[in-house]
């Protein structure tokens, strides 16, 4: 009875796993950096370690098991100690350890090594996305996930890409060295690919540095690894590595957009424009925690339909927007928003669901108001 | 090391069952004040039990919340928000309400039978510890139900996430973590004070078994960390109540501040979840391999290592937090070489059974899953020490699979095989053999499906504390949830088990095991209310 137990149970995990493990990845990515395959290699000779441990020291388990059984008749021995063969077992460990030490340290030591960098990028954690910076050369954006609340809640068919896509990825160029710099707004966030074997904490107040140098094109998907609040779960990253030469053209593209949304600015926007620029923002920003219907989650989050004090005090709402509000979870727009885009927002949610402002907020004010602040 | 043989129940140092209440001398109080004001170790231990029991169902039923959402991706049952709320309620009620008093009732009930005491050595304190953990377990639930819910951040409660973002319920959670600190401080004294005080004439420090060795580790470590924990709950109390910046960097804090100090905690905590365990197995796997255990004084020289060792590594959890090269060096060193005193128990074991005369009772196998699970866990653990391998596996489904590997059919198998091994002792009747084996075979059954498969979401990038997940990770999600749910629902047998013991079942004799040694097999089955009120004569062995 015992043994058949054994077997059920042997045969229950095996019969499971097997063709769940051969169907998927079920190991960690080799990667597409020399960083990546040096770990992974680190990762499969720690194993394998490991795995001829456990074959020994289980093995010498379940053999006593086997042969001293109490049912077989089996007389203890009186033996309790040996010192030599303790001496023995405690030396091993240490040399394996030893071993084991020195190619990691060698690793280690090249990780920590983003010097002469190619390209810079600041990567900046909010409550959730992803804030990309090509320092110096005037380009920025965030990076939302793109997947839509029907396929998460399951009224429409989820994606090839669920939940590991986003409206922009960040481009990088494959062959350079890419130092990453990354920070936080809010909360301890944590920047993950696993294809490049890059993991580094988002901490608010604090600058880290991570470096990359991609060998091949291609596009490479992770996701925020440290708990971050509600939308923790969806916050992905996504790396777009292309040839130098496509890269120069995006980046040129990038900043002609960049010049064309700051000139926008000035000319006068009608009700419609905005508002319909708002929804675009409204549901890449805000809808998180405010809700798609202005209906918020209180209390942490107020409802923004409906709600009187954000009506009748237009200042106070775009300073709200602007600023932050010290000491809760709403952050501050300044940096990570145009003026168009801050305006719009603004309208959007002093017209939408129901609220009957009527009133816009043009993209000239609020650049006037940033202007006036700055100095 | 205990005598050879039990010494024989004499009336020398042994009343009778009906004894503890005729010589005390005043009337008992019943019912309901007679647990309120009890300072009975054996009736505190009861009680540590009952109440870890119950708190590892409600925590379970926290876990079977999470497992069901993550039955499938999308988002079915709840929202994230009560998702967070779930995953970190039950890791504080796993942590702080089942495990820690688990050990600490099995410490009440064994440690002064073990030693030949007649009770702790601060009986009213050791009310006071008691009834301080459901004052402090009744606050923390309640949360749940507040404006904003309970805590939500994960059990580790990193600043700022549990400080400027946390909900409004976190002042009740910092109150109700203190009180169970205070309880386990004040259960540290206790324990140690008995050790140190209480033992039977003759019987030296290496003499003393080893669950009342590592035990006595293990209080010493919770005095010195539970302090800091204290501390570090103390300073998120000032940044969300009065304004204090201690974890804000606007104001010139430090959220990695707050790590090194959890941490500083944390490590040596999950060895006070541990160590007691490699007691409980120490005792068992002599006893059913009838061979005394191999390596009594490396074993207490490991304990010792480790519980040294622990206070120097509690930076491996922070490899990606931004340490500079040197620190991860140290950090990585150090956490390695841990695996040597784990190594030495571990071959310890293994050389006990080696020409033993092994017999499969039901405290044996759950003892015989912990070696090899644990184990498993440990090898988990050495590859997360590779600090540059870490930064992959770091927060993932790997890190989740390798606590629960040393936790669950670690520690928690260590506890089950410890109550099925004294459940003779306290009930005087053996635990039923046919319902214990399909206890222990659902169990290891379910708890290997749900965590093994989590080794291998973690390694093929999955994240943890997420309520919903990219499809590539659906397969393994629907094995930790069936296996899941299987676990929890065989931990039901156990309750049957100890329904069944209490009220009836084979007689067990003082000597419950044939190849039982330590003292507490000298008293009759089931133990007396008062024991050794004269200290038994200890025959120390030969080493």
């Amino acid at each position: 009875m015992r043994r058949l137990l054994v077997w059920m149970a042997v045969g229950v995990m095996l019969s499971a796993l097997t063709p769940i493990a051969l169907a998927n990845g079920w190991n960690m990515p080799v990667g597409v950096t020399a960083l990546s395959r040096d770990i992974y290699s680190l990762h499969m000779i720690i194993f394998w370690i490991c795995v001829v441990i456990g074959v020994i020291v289980f093995g010498a388990m379940f053999y006593s098991l086997f042969r001293y059984r109490h049912s077989r008749g089996a007389k203890a021995a009186t033996f309790h100690e040996h010192t030599s063969v303790e001496v023995i077992w405690t030396a091993i460990p240490l040399l394996i350890l030893v071993a084991m030490a020195v190619p990691a340290t060698a690793t280690l030591k090249t990780m920590y090594d983003a010097s002469e960098a190619d390209l810079d990028v600041m990567v900046t954690g909010q409550q959730w996305r992803w804030r990309y910076d090509y320092l110096g050369e005037d380009v920025a954006f965030t990076s939302n996930l793109s997947t839509s609340r029907e396929q998460i809640s399951g009224t429409s068919e989820k994606g090839e890409n669920y939940l590991l896509e986003v409206d922009e990825p960040l481009v990088l160029p494959v062959g350079q060295k890419v130092r990453l710099l990354l920070t936080s707004d809010d909360v301890i966030h944590s920047w993950w690919v696993p294809d490049l074997a890059v993991k580094q904490d988002a901490v608010p107040g604090f600058v880290n540095e991570n470096w990359v140098r991609i060998d091949e094109p291609g596009i490479y998907r992770g996701q925020c690894a440290e708990l971050c609040g509600r939308n923790h779960g969806f916050m992905p990253v996504v790396v777009e590595a292309v040839e130098p030469e496509r890269f120069e053209e995006w980046m040129a593209k990038r900043k002609e957009a960049a010049q064309q949304e700051a000139m926008s600015a000035d000319r006068e926007w009608s009700l419609e424009e905005l508002m319909a620029r708002g929804e675009q923002t409204y549901g890449a920003v805000c809808a998180a925690c405010h809700q798609p219907d202005g209906g918020g989650s209180p209390p942490a989050f107020p409802a923004l339909a409906g709600n009187q004090a954000l009506l009748e005090e237009p200042e106070r709402h775009i300073n709200v927007v602007i600023d932050g509000v010290a000491g809760s979870a709403m952050p501050a727009f300044r940096n990570t928003l145009s003026p168009v885009e801050i305006a719009a927002v603004v309208t959007y949610e002093r017209n939408a669901w129901g609220n009957d402002a009527g009133d816009t907020v043009q993209p000239s004010e609020i650049a006037e108001r940033l202007a006036a602040q700055g100095e | 090391m205990a005598s050879h043989l039990p010494p024989k129940p004499t009336p020398q140092h042994s009343t009778t069952t009906a004894g503890g209440m005729a010589e005390s001398g005043h009337a008992r109080p019943r019912g309901l004040m007679r647990w309120l004001l009890t300072t009975n170790h054996k009736e505190i231990g009861t009680l540590y039990l009952l109440f870890s029991l119950t708190m590892f169902f409600i925590g379970g039923i926290f876990a079977l919340v999470v497992r069901a959402e993550l039955f499938q991706p999308g988002l079915q049952l709840v929202q994230p928000e009560f998702f967070n709320q779930m995953t970190t309620m039950h890791g504080l009620i796993m942590v702080f309400g089942a495990i820690m008093p688990a050990f600490v009732g099995l410490a009440n009930w064994m440690v002064p039978l073990q030693i030949g005491a007649p009770d702790m050595a601060l009986p009213r304190l050791n009310n006071f510890s008691f009834w301080l953990l459901p004052v402090a377990f009744l606050l923390l639930l309640s949360t749940l139900l507040m404006p904003g819910g309970g805590p939500n951040f994960g059990w580790t409660f990193y600043a700022p996430l549990s400080t400027t973002y946390a909900p409004p319920s976190t002042s009740f959670f910092i109150l109700s973590l203190h009180l169970a600190g205070i309880s386990s401080i004040l259960g540290a004294i206790n324990i140690i004070a008995t050790i140190l005080n209480l033992r039977a004439p003759g019987m030296r420090m290496m003499d003393m078994p080893l669950f009342v060795w590592t035990w006595l580790i293990t209080a010493f470590l919770l005095i010195a960390v539970m302090p800091v924990l204290a501390g570090v709950i103390t300073m998120m109390l000032m940044d969300i109540n009065f304004g204090t910046s201690f974890f804000n960097a606007a104001g010139g804090g430090d959220p990695v501040l707050f790590q090194h100090l959890f941490w500083f905690f944390g490590h040596p905590e999950v060895y006070i979840m541990i160590l007691p365990a490699f007691g409980i197995v120490s005792a068992i796997i002599p006893t059913f391999s009838r061979k005394r255990l191999f390596g009594y004084a490396s074993m207490v020289y490991a304990t010792a290592a480790i519980a040294i060792l622990s206070f120097m590594v509690w930076a491996h959890h922070m490899f990606i937090v931004g340490l500079p090269l040197v620190a991860e060096l140290f950090f990585m060193y150090t956490t390695m070489l841990i695996a040597v005193p784990t190594g030495v128990k571990v071959f310890n074991w293994v050389a006990t059974m080696f020409r033993g005369s092994i017999s499969f009772e039901p405290p044996m196998l759950f003892a015989l899953a912990f070696v090899v699970q644990f184990t498993v866990g440990g090898f988990s653990g050495l590859m997360l020490a590779i600090a540059p391998a870490d930064f992959q596996y770091h927060d993932t489904y790997f890190v989740v699979a390798h606590f629960h590997y040393v936790l669950v059919p670690g520690a928690l198998f260590a506890i089950l095989a410890g109550a099925y091994y004294w459940l003779p002792k306290w009930t005087g009747h053996y635990p039923s053999v046919r319902l214990s084996q399909w206890h222990f075979w659902l169990s290891v059954i379910g708890v290997n499906l749900t965590f093994f498969p989590m080794h291998f979401s973690g390694l093929a990038g999955m994240p943890r504390r997420i309520p919903d997940y990219a499809l590539q990770f659906a397969d393994f999600n629907l094995v930790s949830s069936l296996g899941g749910f299987l676990f929890g629902a065989s931990q039901l047998l156990f309750v049957l088990v100890i329904i069944k013991c209490v009220r009836g079942g084979e007689k067990a004799p003082a000597k419950a095991w044939e190849g039982a040694e330590d003292l507490e097999w000298s008293v009759p089955s089931p133990a007396p209310l008062h024991t050794f009120e004269t200290p038994p004569t200890f025959q120390p062995r030969e080493h």
